[in-house]
């Protein structure tokens, strides 16, 4: 695995951040002087030294779309974590059984802004050569492809906050087909004013907190008001069983199954607010797809963002799974650390979310000690954990939601 | 500015386009951008914004083509600096 969060810059840090539950939120100069109503946010640490570990001196001259940075470093960190080869561009030949599938929402909203800007000044002929590869949607997967020699199919998902989760399953869904052995799956999203701005003008991300930026993001909390905006990136390699025996792979835990479905606006559900039977659907779906019983489940990583609809998602994940009070699962929300990395999301809390069922721990759920009364009164507060905690895990459960109407949920089994 | 001044300023400009560095090594006037040190097609145009920048120069679409080899590209920028 690997990942660029704003907490942290890969894995062991990461995992490091996630036990000490360190906040990667903070408040960001650039939005105030744009006259953002929220003014904190997090930007993956990524220091210009990791930059040259994975591009060369060149690349990074040209490359503005910090989404394919993070997307490159958390895809080329998972390779190396699962200890597959880097093969030489002039004489290897392509992995043809090795993909993948790295979603993004808008990696590249630096270079896009930047390419305008030089076309209204009429400058198109100086633009360079990697503008078109730096801003096509499938940007991440195409650099991706390229740094590794993926030979199977090679492709980029995007379902705004759900783009994360979506990969792992379309990935995982492909190797059940057979049609490769191992896929390269996660998302990345990029950071800053141009990305955020649309939320801002929306009035769904937090203005309250501007002088207390740790404090900001609030999932479950009665103060939630509004989501932190975030990005980085998040990678899984999953590979077939038997491929990863054969190699001797080190290995995390196993993709159980998964469900994506859409709740077609309708009913509760519009463009920005899902339908919770969609959201039912989706957890029964995935619980199904994974041949295991709601009272299996051990721990969810929800998608909770800290906005109003943090009580819905719990009630509907009460709902879908039957279980209420003592009996609900863990429920952690590392959106409290980080804030809403967007179409990396995902992505980043699947890496977090294997990292505990891995390591029997839960990360603490930060700013929810004042827990919103309609979550209280589904499920047992205790069942949120505050702080540290140990944990014996052994099945995983991670939603994302996003624009659209669009959900998603995954299944992992500790291995 | 001399032909030789010329000559190693590309040299540096041109350098961290290609690949193999042991390719500079034999690096003279007939040297082929493309073929001999193997640089990317599309990344003449990126060091044809780097040449552009260097000499405070603008090369049209018409000489940067024919800038193929190093004499080329020394000839393209003698003829827009003198």
């Amino acid at each position: 695995m690997g990942v660029v969060a704003p907490n942290a810059v890969g894995l062991a840090d990461f995992e490091a951040a996630l036990k000490e539950g360190k906040s990667g939120i903070q408040f960001i100069e650039e939005l105030k002087n744009l006259k953002f109503s929220c003014q904190v946010g997090g930007i993956p640490p990524v220091t210009l030294e990791q930059k040259q570990q994975y591009f060369s001196e060149l690349e990074l001259k040209r490359l503005k779309a910090n989404g394919v940075l993070y997307g490159c470093i958390a895809g080329m960190d998972a390779w190396k974590d699962a200890g597959l080869p880097f093969s030489d561009r002039k004489t290897d030949e392509a992995d043809w059984d090795s993909g993948c599938i790295m979603g993004a929402g808008l990696a590249s909203a630096r270079a896009i802004r930047y390419a305008m800007y030089m076309i209204d000044e009429l400058n198109t002929r100086r633009l360079g050569s990697t503008i078109t590869q730096q801003t096509m949607s499938s940007g991440v997967s195409a650099y991706l492809g390229g740094m590794l020699g993926l030979g199977n199919q090679v492709t980029t998902n995007a379902s705004a906050c759900s783009t994360g989760t979506e990969a792992i399953i379309m990935g995982a869904e492909r190797i059940r087909l057979g049609k490769a052995k191992r896929m390269l799956c996660g998302a990345c999203d990029s950071t800053g004013a141009y990305v955020w701005a649309g939320f801002d003008a929306m009035r769904v991300m937090n203005r309250r907190s501007n002088d207390a930026p740790e404090k900001a993001s609030r999932p479950m909390s009665e103060t939630a008001s509004g989501f932190v905006p975030g990005g980085g990136a998040g990678a899984l390699l999953l590979e077939d069983l038997e491929s990863a025996l054969e190699r001797n792979a080190p290995i995390y835990a196993e993709v159980l199954g998964g469900f994506t479905n859409s709740g077609g606006q309708r009913k509760s559900g519009t463009m920005t607010a899902p339908n919770t039977s969609g959201i039912e659907r989706c957890i029964i779906g995935a619980l199904h797809d994974a041949g295991i019983e709601a009272s299996e489940v051990d721990a969810i990583s929800g998608h909770l963002t800290s906005t109003m609809f943090d009580p819905g998602e719990v009630a509907s994940w009460s709902k879908a799974l039957q279980r209420r009070g003592s009996d609900f699962p863990y429920i952690n929300a590392l959106k409290s650390m980080i804030g809403h990395c967007l179409s990396a999301a995902g992505a980043i809390e699947a890496v977090a979310a294997v990292l505990q069922l891995k390591g029997n721990f839960l990360h603490p759920s930060l700013n929810c000690g004042d827990l919103h009364p309609e979550i209280a009164e589904i499920i047992d507060s205790q069942k949120i954990p505050q702080t540290f905690q140990k944990a014996e895990l052994n099945i995983f459960a991670k939603s994302s939601f996003g624009f659209g109407d669009v959900n998603s949920c995954v299944i992992f089994r500790k291995y | 500015m001399t032909q030789e001044q010329i000559t190693e300023k590309l040299q540096t400009i041109i350098a961290p386009y290609v690949e193999d560095k042991s390719a500079l090594e034999g690096i003279n006037g007939e040297t082929n951008l493309l073929n001999d040190l193997d640089i990317n097609s599309a990344n003449l145009v990126d060091i044809i914004i780097d040449v552009e920048d260097a000499f405070d120069i603008e090369i049209d679409d018409d000489s940067a083509e024919k800038m193929l080899t190093v004499k080329d590209a020394v000839e393209v920028v003698m003829a827009k600096t003198a």
